[in-house]
């Protein structure tokens, strides 16, 4: 993986100074808390419901043992001995003390680790492909390509205060695993027909309170323009994104009031000048980030293991995907006990999972959009002793993509924009299925939960989606239905009126009943759902 | 003509050695319809270039920033000195110690915060960065550069 030089270890030395003396300096009364708040937002501190918030960025989900080690033991330092994964790849602690958050940055930079833009309407972290560089249907390691954006975007003198944040993605298989189409820019390495590689650009898309898919705006940009597109894409939002309304602010109501055929001409158009500009890094930049991505020394060995014990059967069906050398697997580390709050990890927790990926998986780990972690490059062989060592220490789950592995927004117990709680819904549902048993015959189904209609838990995206709204002082749950993140990018239909929380549990269980009675051979709920339309599932719910 | 703008004593740091205008400065509007004004004065929803037909004589750019956090004013910058233009770049308005290096960066060369700064402080954040990530108006040059000679 990427490793600092003296460059990126002064940027983010010198961004710790900073963070110390703009706090200095807010603390002197100097400047105000509204000058305050943009600059702390930047450094990713959110003031929320009980304490500062801080969000640390995890640039593309990927991250040593070292770093994972660092991140637990801020924890324990910092925190109450907990931290919580986000669907932005990132990690947030929820109990920080202002004056002690230049002392965190710090101990983040001694691990090449930073909080820079991971808040404000700034360029955001950059995400990707959590299985990037171990998928065995990549075309390339998208992650180059996406460190070289994240060195582009950090600081950047032009973008740090856009009408609103900005997310971009980058992947590099045909399989999404980065809801890359809902993202302000998301980015496809591909192969053109004269066989070179480039990127295809998709603009405008989004979840929150106007959902939008982005439409492709360009189909290949070369390599060596990737930093000059994007640079070109930036301007014209900057220019002429929507300032009057922080709710119409994002670049996707842009690309929709303007059209994407008018915003693309004038990206076309700035992008033309651009070139002469001199913006792009040397083509020898992506040469010298390559070779930090290039595999570990691999070894050919046991290509299946002893599937006797049906409780390891059933971890490695469910929670490990192919891999690239066929001796390998990348094994999922579900962070969603049942019963437990997606997401979360312990200090113990985080520091076990280092010690496995040192031992098991070349020293790496990702963190998935799904608020799970993964160990991308696992030999078969050491599956069986991973497996039993996460067991040990409640981190075993065999519930991968299945309606366990529910994604959930903090929500009211910890946001201060939230209207309901999530996490004791994504509790109860998870609770309900496993006692159950009708998790495994649901198979893959992807059920998301935001406590309000910003979508922080993407649940537009959901096969079934749940936002919490408030009515009149009470909580009250909206479902919908028919959602993806992935490559058949879709976005759910609200099936009609709200539940209560017991509620909107039983509705959750009545369409998957619906579900079940209804499936032809093989269909994923998705599919099912594709096939016979809303009517059914209203039906059960309503009459 | 209004009389817009800020006049020479309202500027707190300047990095150029000649003379400034002396007289006020006229919106884009007012510029595009026939002036011969040598100062013209950007509002953030004003579109730069505009200008660019006519940067040969102008001697003042103004950009207004009513509130810091409208970042418009970034672009403009940079869509001048991208286009040419060598004259003055002054960021007036709602201008903190925070903005100044970034300003500096996207080619602002002189300041008018509408209220003085702490003269070390801006010190202090225009020398913050011994390097940058990218290549902008300011003519350092980016990492990616450096690292290849």
């Amino acid at each position: 993986m990427y490793k600092y030089d003296n460059y990126d270890q002064q940027m983010v030395d010198t961004r710790v100074e900073e963070f110390r003396d703009q706090a200095k300096r807010r603390l002197e009364g100097k400047i105000t808390e509204d000058q305050f708040k943009p600059l702390r937002l930047m450094n990713g501190l959110y003031l929320q419901l009980h304490a500062y918030m801080l969000r640390v960025a995890i640039p593309y989900g990927t991250l040593n043992g070292a770093q994972m080690h660092a991140l637990a033991d801020i924890a324990d330092k910092y925190d109450r001995g907990y931290g919580h994964f986000t669907t932005r790849q990132n990690i947030q602690y929820n109990w920080i003390k202002l004056e002690e958050a230049g002392d965190l940055l710090a101990d983040l930079a001694k691990v090449e680790m930073h909080a820079i833009q991971t808040s404000g309407n700034c360029i955001r972290n950059i995400s990707s492909d959590h299985f990037a560089g171990a998928a065995a249907d990549e075309l390339v390691d998208p992650r180059p390509y996406a460190e070289l954006l994240r060195q582009w975007s950090s600081f950047h003198p032009e973008f740090m205060y856009l009408p609103r944040k900005f997310k971009i993605a980058v992947i590099a298989a045909e399989t999404d695993r980065a809801a890359m189409r809902l993202h302000d820019i998301g980015i496809q390495i591909v192969k053109n027909d004269a066989g070179e590689i480039g990127a295809s650009f998709y603009v405008g898309g989004g979840m929150g309170r106007t959902p939008m898919i982005a439409p492709q705006v360009r189909e290949f940009v070369p390599l060596n323009q990737l930093v000059t597109y994007s640079e070109a894409c930036l301007r014209v939002y900057n220019r002429h994104g929507r300032r009057d309304n922080k709710y119409k602010a994002r670049i996707k109501i842009l690309v929709h009031e303007m059209g994407a055929e008018e915003y693309t001409r004038q990206v076309e158009e700035e992008f033309a000048h651009m070139l002469d500009q001199g913006v792009e890094p040397p083509l020898a930049e992506i040469e010298r980030l390559r070779p930090y991505f290039a595999d570990p020394a691999f070894v050919d060995g046991p290509k299946t293991c002893d599937r006797s014990d049906p409780d390891f059967a059933l971890w490695v069906d469910r929670n490990t995907n192919r891999h690239k050398h066929d001796s390998y697997v990348s094994a999922v580390i579900s962070l969603k006990p049942v019963g437990g709050i997606p997401g979360d990890a312990t200090a113990e927790q985080m520091h076990l999972m280092a010690e496995l990926a040192s031992k098991y998986s070349f020293d790496e780990l990702r963190v998935m959009h799904t608020q799970n972690i993964v160990l991308p490059h696992v030999a078969i062989s050491d599956l069986h002793a991973l497996w039993t060592a996460l067991e040990a220490a409640g981190l075993g789950s065999p519930n991968l993509d299945t309606i366990e592995d529910i994604i959930a927004c903090p929500g009211l117990d910890y946001c201060s924009l939230a209207n309901a709680r999530s996490i004791p819904l994504a509790q109860k549902i998870s609770e309900r299925f496993a006692a159950s048993g009708k998790t495994g015959e649901l198979g893959q189904l992807k059920l998301k939960i935001s406590g309000c209609i910003n979508a922080c838990g993407h649940h537009h995206a959901g096969h079934i989606g749940i936002l919490g709204v408030d009515k009149k002082g009470t909580e009250n749950y909206q479902l919908s239905l028919g959602g993806s993140e992935a490559e058949d990018v879709a976005l759910a239909k609200i099936t009609g009126r709200g539940f209560d929380e017991a509620g909107v549990i039983n509705a959750v269980e009545t369409v998957t009943d619906i579900y079940l009675g209804a499936r032809n051979e093989g269909e994923r709920f998705l599919d099912t759902y594709r096939r016979i339309g809303m009517t059914p599932f209203k039906e059960a719910l309503y009459d | 003509m209004t009389d817009l703008g800020t006049s020479p004593d309202d500027v707190q740091f300047r990095f150029r050695d000649d003379q400034m205008v002396d007289h006020a400065s006229v919106t884009v509007d007012a510029f595009a319809a026939q002036s011969n004004a040598a100062a013209v004065r950007i509002e953030p929803g004003d579109d730069a270039r505009v200008l660019l037909p006519h940067l040969d004589r102008i001697a003042l750019v103004e950009v207004n920033f009513p509130v810091f956090g409208d970042g418009r004013g970034y672009s403009s910058a940079r869509a001048l000195r991208e286009a040419g233009y060598t004259g003055e770049l002054r960021a007036v308005g709602d201008v903190g110690i925070d903005q100044l290096l970034n300003m500096r960066r996207c080619g602002f060369d002189a300041f008018a915060p509408n209220k003085p700064l702490d003269e070390a402080d801006a010190q202090t954040a225009f020398d913050r960065w011994p390097n940058v990530y990218q290549n902008t108006a300011d003519g350092r040059v980016m990492i990616s550069e450096l690292r290849h000679g």
